[in-house]
């Protein structure tokens, strides 16, 4: 089998969501990759530098350089007639992207594969998690979108595939952008640090949230993240959400600090190694999967923990 | 300008949704339904650009089993005027219910199609790329904040690194996210005077769609459980705690 990954970038460096996409699509089989973008070779040639790639197809045009679906869905969707499955990773840019490629072919799309297991068939979870679907597809290209907590990264080098300009197919002309707002951060990325730290509606407000988390995080050297809640109520930007439609982590040790542990929460980060969990109410939900509990309300507790530490 | 509104009826969110025995799906005889939440978000926003002057006629539509009456009677409680039902008992894929839409949407030639991000259930996110697709149209997704402009929308989207904004050409296709707007509740007159607002019925077949399912479940199973661990006394076992694991 012949895949296509959709490689995610910003014209000058792969993005790590890409690797966990590039190990799910090995096990299908061939790696193709796609990174499509504007003055961005010097992606092509980092991306063809990953292990196990074979070939990465270029498309160098000013209708692609901020990754609009219009534009890079007819593109993918070309280059589909020579492959047997597009794979991207599951992030908003993949999750963006990809369906509009599957309609395109008139294929179903599977949504955050977490295993592959067999040429046609994989697991996802539905209901925020709280079951997990094995699909098998009856259609003859497969259109997947990735999550990225649920494979390794491929090694970022060591691989030698080749680079291959393809034909742009243009700007649809229907849509345009016009800005985007990034939050810069010291701090590891959310969906690949080893610790993140997270707090909920319990913190208050934005400089409460500030004033107790960041300490502890930054002695931990964690990222930070927090409950639907926290974001609805501006304590943090939206992209710290994790959760059911939020980002999905799986550190190896997670800190739920005044996050009650609803469902749609839990989705976002049961897979973690080890959870820890600071709540006031003995009977939060989160303390049914957290490893470590500890009963006490955060605004004494989090400022000792992180003292003591 | 005429907004279409597709809506799903769906488990609860506040259902713990559990796996059949059988591993053929989950078990949703008995559990409480309603509208897929990130839905409620496309009605409401369909109505303040209705109540802002912006559009004259809400058409809530939905895909489902007879009982998605009651999701569009919500719809046309909180002010769609108007539901279509296509109803299907099979749980129909994301591919297959964007082919209705597009039909409809030629039927109908909203300048808007509002859609949820995601529904809570089956958690796919592609109706609404798959009928921009098919319709060859652009797309605002995971939409924080709209503004119409003439024959454009601008759409500010939450990505996973904050916030991006395009602007796009009308017709166009959005979806919601949380933070577009927190969703009114119907007022009982509200409630009463839905039950009097037309809503048409149909068949995928009436639209020519094929709904045949291009995946296959082989089985559902229940993800692996968690085990509480232990509770701690105080910070000091906390630190003990989190030291023996080589965190800090
Ligand atoms: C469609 C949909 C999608 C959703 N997606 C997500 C998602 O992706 N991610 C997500 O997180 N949520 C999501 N939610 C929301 C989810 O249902 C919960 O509402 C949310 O997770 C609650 O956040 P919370 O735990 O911070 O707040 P609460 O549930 O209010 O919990 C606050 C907790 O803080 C504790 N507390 C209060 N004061 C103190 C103190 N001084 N010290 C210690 N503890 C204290 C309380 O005991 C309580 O347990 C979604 C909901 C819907 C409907
Ligand atoms: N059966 C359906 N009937 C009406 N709208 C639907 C249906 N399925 C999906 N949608 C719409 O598409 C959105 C995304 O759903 P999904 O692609 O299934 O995650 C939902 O939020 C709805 O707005």
């Amino acid at each position: 089998m012949k895949t296509l990954v959709l490689v995610e970038h910003d014209n000058t460096e792969v993005k790590d969501a890409t690797l966990a996409a590039v190990t799910a699509a090995s096990k299908l089989g061939e790696v193709h990759l796609l990174v499509a973008g504007a003055d961005c070779a010097g992606v092509a040639d980092a991306a063809a530098k990953i292990a196990g790639v074979g070939k990465v197809h270029l498309a160098d045009d000013a209708a692609y350089k901020d990754m609009l679906a219009e534009n890079i869905a007819p593109l993918a969707a070309k280059l589909m007639a020579d492959h047997d499955a597009f794979v991207a990773p599951a992030t908003t840019t993949g999750k963006n992207i990809a369906p509009r490629v599957a309609a395109l072919l008139d294929v179903m799309q599977i949504s955050e594969v977490m295993s592959v297991e067999g040429d046609k068939t994989f697991t996802r979870p539905i209901y925020a998690g709280n079951a997990i679907a094995t699909v098998e597809s009856t259609e003859d290209k497969l259109v997947l979108t990735v999550r990225g907590t649920a494979f390794d990264k491929a090694e970022a080098e060591g691989g030698s595939g080749t680079v291959e300009t393809v034909e742009t197919t243009g700007n649809a002309g229907t849509s345009e952008f016009v800005s985007r707002e990034l939050a810069k951060s010291e701090r590891p990325e959310l969906t690949s640090a080893s610790v993140v730290v997270s707090g909920g509606r319990a913190l208050k407000d934005a400089e409460t949230f500030e004033e107790y988390i960041t300490p502890l995080a930054d002695k931990l050297g964690a990222a930070i993240g927090a409950s639907r809640a926290a974001v609805d109520a501006g304590y943090v930007p939206n992209d710290y959400q994790v959760g059911q439609t939020g980002k999905i982590v799986a550190p190896e040790a997670y800190f739920a600090i005044g996050i009650s542990g609803a469902i749609q929460h839990l989705a976002g980060m049961k897979d973690s190694k080890t959870i820890i969990a600071i709540n006031k109410d003995e009977d939060a939900p989160i303390f049914q999967v957290a490893d470590i509990g500890l009963v006490a309300d955060l605004f004494k507790a989090v400022p000792e923990l992180t003292e003591k530490l | 300008m005429k907004i279409l509104v597709p809506v799903k009826r769906v488990i609860d969110y506040n259902v713990k949704p559990r796996v059949k025995a059988d591993g053929s799906g989950v078990d949703l005889a008995n559990v409480k339904m309603s509208m897929n939440p990130f839905d409620e978000i496309a009605v409401e926003e369909a109505i303040r650009i209705k109540e802002a002057g912006n559009a004259e006629e809400i058409v809530a539509v939905s895909v489902g089993p007879a009982k998605a009456q009651e999701t569009l009677r919500t719809a046309l409680a909180m002010g769609a005027d108007r539901a279509i039902l296509v109803e299907s008992d099979e749980d129909l894929e994301p591919l297959a219910v964007a082919k209705i839409l597009k039909a409809i949407v030629e039927e109908e030639q909203p300048g808007l199609v509002l859609l949820g991000k995601q529904s809570i259930s089956d958690d796919s996110n592609q109706t609404g790329q798959m009928l921009a697709a098919l319709l060859d149209r652009p797309q605002g997704t995971f939409a924080n904040t709209i503004t119409l402009e003439g024959d454009s929308i601008t759409v500010k989207r939450e990505i996973d690194g904050g916030l991006e904004t395009v602007k796009l050409t009308l017709p166009a296709i959005v979806t919601t996210d949380l933070r577009l707007n927190e969703p009114r509740y119907a007022s009982l007159p509200n409630i009463m005077k839905a039950k009097k607002k037309p809503l048409d019925t149909k068949s995928p077949a009436d639209f020519g769609v094929d709904t045949a399912p291009r995946l296959k479940t082989l089985k559902v199973s229940e993800p692996p459980v968690r085990q509480a661990g232990e509770k701690v006394e105080d910070v000091d076992a906390l630190v003990a705690k989190i030291k023996a694991l080589g965190i800090a």
